[in-house]
């Protein structure tokens, strides 16, 4: 009976046919746990929603017809009664979403191994560079907003400028935000030996949405804050 | 942990088994009760569009004969309907209601991957419709923008419900979008990774096929959408000014400057042109099963028929600027964009000459179904002909105002789908019910629609050529329209009202049979494909009994010489001859795709 059921897999086909054979084949496509296959689809899907805002943001820069706020100038802030050092905020800000990355990584390797407290206190770890982010975040939304940007102008130039700003600044933190009650959601669950049956693949699919969110914040970083 | 695929996993897999009438009917997590929970909700509201273009309808054939309908409440009407129809009638009916019912059946699964996000996307669905049919009862009515909502002229005063019908309709879309994603993860999941054993992709009924790569053209699609209802928002409420230029209205200076209204409809139509296609490749698939059925042959050129499919999904995310070609943007991509037109109706045409090659020496039964098939295969013929004429720059610009453009999208998106619609509920309904619907009622029915919807449309072309303009309220005295125009729109009017009172047949049928049609048994068409194989029909919950079922053969082995029965069901194991292995081979070979 099998033999029949696999009649058209078994003479192995190379180019485009045995390509097609590949990801046409039986039972499923992918061999990965559904929820995992999910969310690369839904990260596809997110892709698309941050691609369309940075695309809009581009179109606003170049139709207004006021200059851009210097980004250098806007989002620099003097430490320890330094002079302003430009974007040292921001890098700081990158540098904790980069890191909360690698303890991500970290997680779901400890993960797959089975060692619960170490995956779970790295999630925690993970979390909490998440929400620290997402702190100076509201505290770089306050000092902006106590300068006078709103979204309908500010006091340098083009209006678009707070409108772009607030809008993808703030669509990326309510990311970070659900990643971080996703991750602590999670973490406990982990603590709780809920995962041991159904196994770990649960802290890899949230490791993607993270990275996810971090990378989406390298592009942000790029196209508004370094241009 | 090794991940064992669903057609693998024990028998005795645990299967949650709802018992109470609340668990079963109303919070229910099996595909098939939130397939009819989509469906019940899309047509109710479809008729509410339904309804408001025969208001328009009224307005257009004896002007000043309703004081009913007055400019504002006529661009309500219009909006209205468009969007209704379009996003939360077909888009809903096709992928929330056929999806949900069939990709589990068809694929021999138990369920959607993950039921209870799939229930949650039907609430959130429902929720959707009701924010939106709050806005007639809101001050100022519904928005009457015109159903692609078009900055400035959305947020200016003077538009009716630009104070908050605009706002409840951009909700909506947003929590549509929200439960569409829900649906749509599941939709795609679930045909990817939970097909039966032996059941590969390429021996999916080709239904399957156009609700996945339509389900996958929405998650992508949707997203332009969701952003552009975000920035819309904000210009509203906040005052930014992402689509709004520095403008008059009014007298009056509005607050608003250096925004990009042409940013808007890039962004409207990059999820608006996919939308075409996300209603018509269910529309392809369903019809595709309809047509192969009912003429006891196998679909010609299945793999074609694929390619196809994926070929026109593709594509259709880089024809979008068609839409624009009047709004001023630059003319190299006019020239860009009509070549991407051109090229999508390629595949569209083998797609149809495959369908008249299915029927063609054909055992045809000209049952309902297969009338309402066989009538898509004509209004699509012709809806998409006069696609070719508007894909072109210089025929779009002189006709892309006027009736001509109404009549071109009608007769391809609107009729057409419709009557798939119609084929796909009188094909499914005896699985959905396990009753057969009237054939006499059906075939009335059928007639009525197929030639009214004519006799709405062809004169419409004629109008157009004219250049009657679209969208206004009322012709007035213009010179360069005959008298005898204005005839014809009564005439336009009287077959439209002669179509909308015909679809009461099809709710009587509907009701009527649900108690008196005939037993179907599990398989009344003698189909091939997994639906039909269940041992009860309707399917009760986890669908297959114990054991899930095993396939052997693609979904079109029709008519098999040497087989005792014109049809062979794909879980029937054992080679009779000819097989979709040989047909493959033969047209890898000879074929388009060979090197």
């Amino acid at each position: 009976m099998s033999e029949a059921v696999a009649s058209n897999l078994d003479t192995p086909k190379s180019g485009l046919p045995g390509l097609v054979n590949d990801w046409t084949a039986d039972k499923q496509t992918y061999h990965v746990p559904w929820g995992k296959a999910m969310m690369w689809i839904f990260l596809v899907s997110d892709t698309f929603i941050f691609s369309c805002f940075l695309v809009g943001y581009m179109t606003v820069r170049m139709t207004t017809a006021e200059p851009w706020p210097l980004p250098t100038d806007v989002f620099a802030l003097s430490m320890f009664g330094s002079d302003p050092i430009p974007l040292i905020l921001i890098a700081i800000m990158t540098f904790i979403l980069i890191t909360s990355s690698g303890t991500m990584a970290l997680a779901v390797n400890y993960g797959y191994r089975g060692d619960k407290r170490k995956t779970m206190y790295l999630m925690l770890a993970t979390a909490a560079l998440g929400a620290s982010f997402v702190g100076m975040q509201v505290f770089e939304w306050s000092k902006l907003i106590g300068e006078g940007v709103r979204p309908w102008g500010n006091p340098w130039g083009a209006p678009q400028f707070g409108s772009v700003f607030f809008m993808v600044t703030g669509f990326h933190g309510l990311h970070v935000t659900g990643g971080v009650i996703y991750l602590a959601v999670v973490a406990r669950k982990v603590a709780k030996g809920h995962y041991d049956k159904k196994g770990y693949e649960i802290v890899e699919i949230a490791g993607l949405y993270w990275h996810f969110v971090d990378l989406v914040w390298v592009f942000i970083f790029a196209f508004f804050y370094l241009w | 942990m090794a991940y064992v695929p669903l057609a693998d996993q024990d028998k005795d897999h645990e299967l949650h088994d709802p018992h109470t009438f609340i668990t079963k009917y109303i919070w229910s997590q099996d595909h098939k009760v939130i397939a009819i929970q989509y469906g019940g909700t899309a047509i109710c509201v479809g008729l509410v569009a339904l309804v408001l273009s025969m208001m328009m309808r009224l307005q257009l054939g004896f002007p000043d004969s309703f004081t009913l309908i007055d400019p504002s409440s006529y661009y309500q009407a219009v909006t209205m309907h468009g969007m209704i129809m379009v996003v939360y009638l077909l888009t809903a009916l096709f992928l929330g209601g056929f999806g949900n019912y069939l990709i589990p059946l068809m694929c021999g699964a138990r369920d959607m991957v993950f039921p209870f996000l799939n229930m949650l996307s039907f609430w959130v669905y429902l929720l959707s419709v009701l924010i939106l049919m709050s806005s007639f009862f809101v001050t100022g009515g519904p928005t009457g923008a015109g159903w692609t909502l078009y900055p400035p002229q959305t947020i200016t005063p003077g538009t009716p419900g630009h104070d908050t019908g605009i706002l409840l309709m951009l909700i909506s879309l947003g929590v549509f979008i929200i439960a569409f994603t829900m649906g749509g993860l599941n939709y795609v999941t679930t045909v990817l990774q939970a097909r039966a054993k032996g059941l590969t992709m390429m021996r999916l009924p080709l239904s399957v096929w156009g609700i996945l790569v339509a389900t996958i053209l929405g998650l992508f699609a949707f997203p332009a959408l969701l952003v552009s209802a975000i920035m819309m928002t904000f210009d509203l409420t906040l005052g930014t000014s992402f689509f709004m230029p520095a403008i008059m209205a009014a007298g009056e200076q509005l607050d608003y400057n250096g925004g990009s209204p042409i940013l808007f409809q890039h962004l409207f139509w990059f999820f608006g042109h996919p939308e075409v296609y996300i209603v018509a490749l269910p529309a392809f698939g369903l019809v595709s099963d309809v047509l192969s059925t009912h003429a006891r042959k196998n679909i010609f050129g299945y793999r074609m028929m694929v390619w196809a499919i994926i070929a026109i999904g593709g594509l259709s995310f880089v024809v979008w600027a068609h839409h624009m070609y009047v709004s001023g943007m630059n003319p190299y991509f006019g020239f860009f964009f009509a070549t991407t037109t051109l090229i999508i109706a390629v595949p569209t045409a083998m797609k149809v000459y495959n369908w008249v090659l299915t029927l063609w020496e054909g055992d045809i039964r000209l049952n309902t179904p297969m009338l309402f098939a066989i009538g898509f295969v004509f209004t699509f013929i012709h809806g998409g002909l006069t696609g070719l004429f508007l894909g072109n720059v210089v025929i779009d610009l002189p006709l892309s105002d006027t009736y001509f453009v109404v009549a071109h999208f009608h007769m391809v998106m609107g009729v057409s789908p419709v009557l798939v619609l119609f084929a796909s509920l009188y094909h499914w309904y005896p699985k959905i019910t396990g009753r057969m619907m009237n054939e006499t009622l059906g075939k009335v029915h059928f007639w009525c629609t197929f030639l009214g919807t004519y006799a709405i449309y062809l004169p419409m072309h004629y109008l157009g050529f004219l250049g009657v303009p679209r969208r206004y309220y009322a012709m007035g005295s213009t010179d360069f329209i005959p008298e005898s125009a204005q005839a014809l729109n009564a005439n336009i009017t009287l077959a439209a009202l002669f179509v909308a009172a015909a679809q009461i047949l099809f709710f009587i049928n509907i009701f009527w049979s649900l108690r008196n049609g005939k037993p179907s048994g599990n398989n009344p068409w003698g189909a091939t494909s997994l639906e039909w194989q269940t041992t009860e029909t309707p399917p009760k919950h986890g669908n297959w009994g114990p054991d899930l079922p095993v396939v052997h053969r693609w979904a079109y082995d029709y008519s098999v010489p040497g087989y005792p029965q014109d049809f062979i069901p794909q879980n029937v194991p054992g080679d009779f001859g000819v097989s979709e292995d040989h047909d493959h081979d033969t047209e890898m070979k000879e074929g388009p795709l060979a090197k």
